[in-house]
């Protein structure tokens, strides 16, 4: 699911056809760390996640969808969705446009501030949480200019989405930084002096190249989006049915004890993750066609 | 890379792009971190170390630090032997098997959480059998530990597999044909190879690990003193309104994640080292 990774694990692949006949390789303890990684793998991912499948199939349908779809889990269900597909939206653009002006451009402080982008993935989302609460509030920093203008940030869904915005933006900075430091200036040069205008070579020439990348990056943010949990907590205000996101529902249900709630939702965001996880693969897939192309 | 195409406008356009982003950037990203050191010293000095000095936070402190220092190794020695079994040999199912290590990264952390509860926890299906053998994992360290390792599982291994990929495997043939033993070739020529690839999967493993909210939230119980690490004293301490102290100890979490940055981007700077793809 990673580019780099799918694209550098077609190098070995080559060389493997070539030695299939042969005992592989001299190279010892295939057997030893297959062994471990395989048992690992299992014990702490494969074996817990299919505990929480098999828990899920237990309860019927009939049950499953009662709780798992009750009119409190949809909408936990259109919050999430709804703020982690705006969020990405929203970062699809303003990653681009980092991305862009890290790629293109000279500027003091480049450096630093091409580094800061990866805070959100070092600073623990609870610190994220209880710092966008402080700046959106009526009278933090920020929320205070936005409350004369009747727009409230804090403990409404916007607040959710300014949380995710934060969370996803180097999903997107880095799925599309290297693809954009790969495109060849010659072309969009070319295009240049055959008369095209600026947006021309945007639309036709650069958006084209980048699509693969920047729809992995906004897959990414949209599935970290959907499970999010720590930074949108302090800012979302956890009102049901207006404010309450499925994984603090999951956490809520599991407060009181209702074990085959908490499973159902749990299983629904599972699967909404998996089908972005797939997403990704196939948009992966699709671009390396394109490329051999 | 300064081929900017000398078109007119070019130098207005690209004002006003750079501009765009840097003021994007500011708000929200330099505005949060900047936040989190002003409420921290919101009320002087003296409460912010008073707050990070009390038992309480201190034993949280000591829990992050455990639970990273468990968690991490465990994840590193994942990591090195998966990266060996998949970038040194050939196998069917590779790709699969990629996917299922970086799965957790895909996984909500709280769900994460809720499947070691649904396993080992009082209604789970190993809970009364641990009952009976009175051995603890929910709301108790282990259950900390699982779901931090759970939460931090692909970091190494995803930092390491295409990095020991690229690298081929000409230089353990040459070593282990000249005699040495498998173990030495890992240790003499494997490791120095690989070795700014493997701390940069530590600190952003060992981040996560210490800042993990969701995951450990969800199994620890949160007994004061007992099963709250850092990020859950935070919360506690932010739901009493006890904001100066909630922020004193997030401040701590913030500076980890700044030296965490630094470090990888000392790496990347000095060493050349390239980070492959978009994930964290």
């Amino acid at each position: 699911m990673d580019i780099a990774l799918s694209r550098e694990l077609q190098i070995p692949a080559k060389a493997a056809s070539r030695s299939r006949r042969r005992p592989q390789s001299i190279i010892p303890g295939f057997g030893l760390t297959m062994g471990f990684t395989l048992g690992w793998l299992s014990l702490i991912v494969l074996l817990p996640l299919s505990a929480l499948f098999l828990r899920a199939a237990d309860m019927g349908v009939a049950e499953f969808i009662a709780v798992g779809f009750s009119d409190r889990a949809v909408a936990a269900y259109k919050v999430s969705f709804g703020t982690a597909l705006t969020a990405a939206v929203v970062n699809a653009f303003f990653g681009l446009l980092c991305a862009w002006v890290f790629v293109r451009y000279e500027f003091p402080g480049k450096k630093v501030l091409n580094a800061l982008v990866d805070l959100p993935f070092a600073l623990p989302t609870a610190v994220a949480g209880i710092a966008l609460t402080a700046i959106y509030s009526p009278n933090g920093w920020i929320g205070q200019w936005l409350e004369p203008l009747g727009i409230a940030v804090a403990y409404t869904p916007t607040g959710i989405t300014i949380a995710l915005i934060f969370i996803g933006l180097p999903f997107i900075v880095r799925s599309v930084e290297p693809v954009l430091a790969d495109l060849s200036e010659e072309v969009e040069e070319a295009a240049f002096s055959l008369g095209a205008q600026p947006w021309q070579v945007f639309v036709w020439v650069i958006l084209p190249a980048i699509t693969p990348a920047l729809l992995t990056g906004f897959a990414l943010a949209l599935a970290r989006g959907i499970g999010e949990h720590g930074s949108v907590i302090f800012i979302a205000g956890n009102m049901p049915f207006r404010s309450e996101i499925a994984p603090l529902l999951i956490v809520t249900q599991l407060e009181q004890y209702d074990y085959a709630a908490a499973t159902a939702i749990a299983t629904v965001l599972l699967l909404a993750s998996f089908a972005a996880l797939l997403l990704i693969n196939l948009i992966q897939a699709w671009s390396r066609r394109r490329i051999e192309r | 890379m300064s081929g900017q195409p000398s078109k007119s406008g070019a130098t207005g356009w690209r004002l006003a792009l750079i501009g765009l982003a840097l003021i994007f950037i500011a708000l929200f990203l330099l505005v949060p971190l900047v936040a989190v050191f002003v409420e921290a010293f919101a009320r002087g000095a003296q409460t912010y170390f008073a707050a990070l000095t009390e038992p309480d936070a201190l034993s949280a402190i000591k829990l992050t630090l455990l639970v990273a220092a468990i968690s991490v190794p465990l994840n590193v020695v994942f990591g090195i032997a998966a990266a060996w079994a998949v970038a040194k040999f050939d196998f069917p199912g590779k790709s699969i098997l990629i996917s299922f290590i970086d799965l957790p990264f895909s996984v909500s952390p709280v769900v994460a959480g809720l499947i070691y509860v649904l396993l080992f926890g009082a209604q789970g299906w190993l809970g009364p059998w641990l009952a009976e053998h009175d051995i603890q994992i929910i709301f108790a360290l282990p259950g900390l530990v699982l779901a931090t390792i759970f939460v931090t599982f692909p970091f190494v291994a995803r930092e390491l597999i295409p990095l020991m990929a690229e690298q081929g495997r000409d230089d353990e043939e040459a070593a282990l044909s000249l005699g040495a033993s498998g173990f030495q070739t890992f240790l003499r020529v494997t490791l120095p190879n690989i070795r700014w690839g493997l701390l940069y999967g530590v600190l952003l493993c060992n981040a996560r690990a210490m800042g993990e909210f969701g995951a450990v939230s969800v199994v620890s119980g949160h007994l004061r003193g007992l099963t709250n690490t850092m990020p859950l004293h935070v919360e506690i301490l932010y739901n009493e309104y006890n904001f100066a102290a909630a922020f004193a100890v997030a401040s701590l979490l913030a500076l980890l994640a700044l030296l965490t940055l630094v470090l990888k981007s000392a790496l990347e700077w000095r060493f050349g080292y390239s980070h492959g793809g978009a994930h964290p």
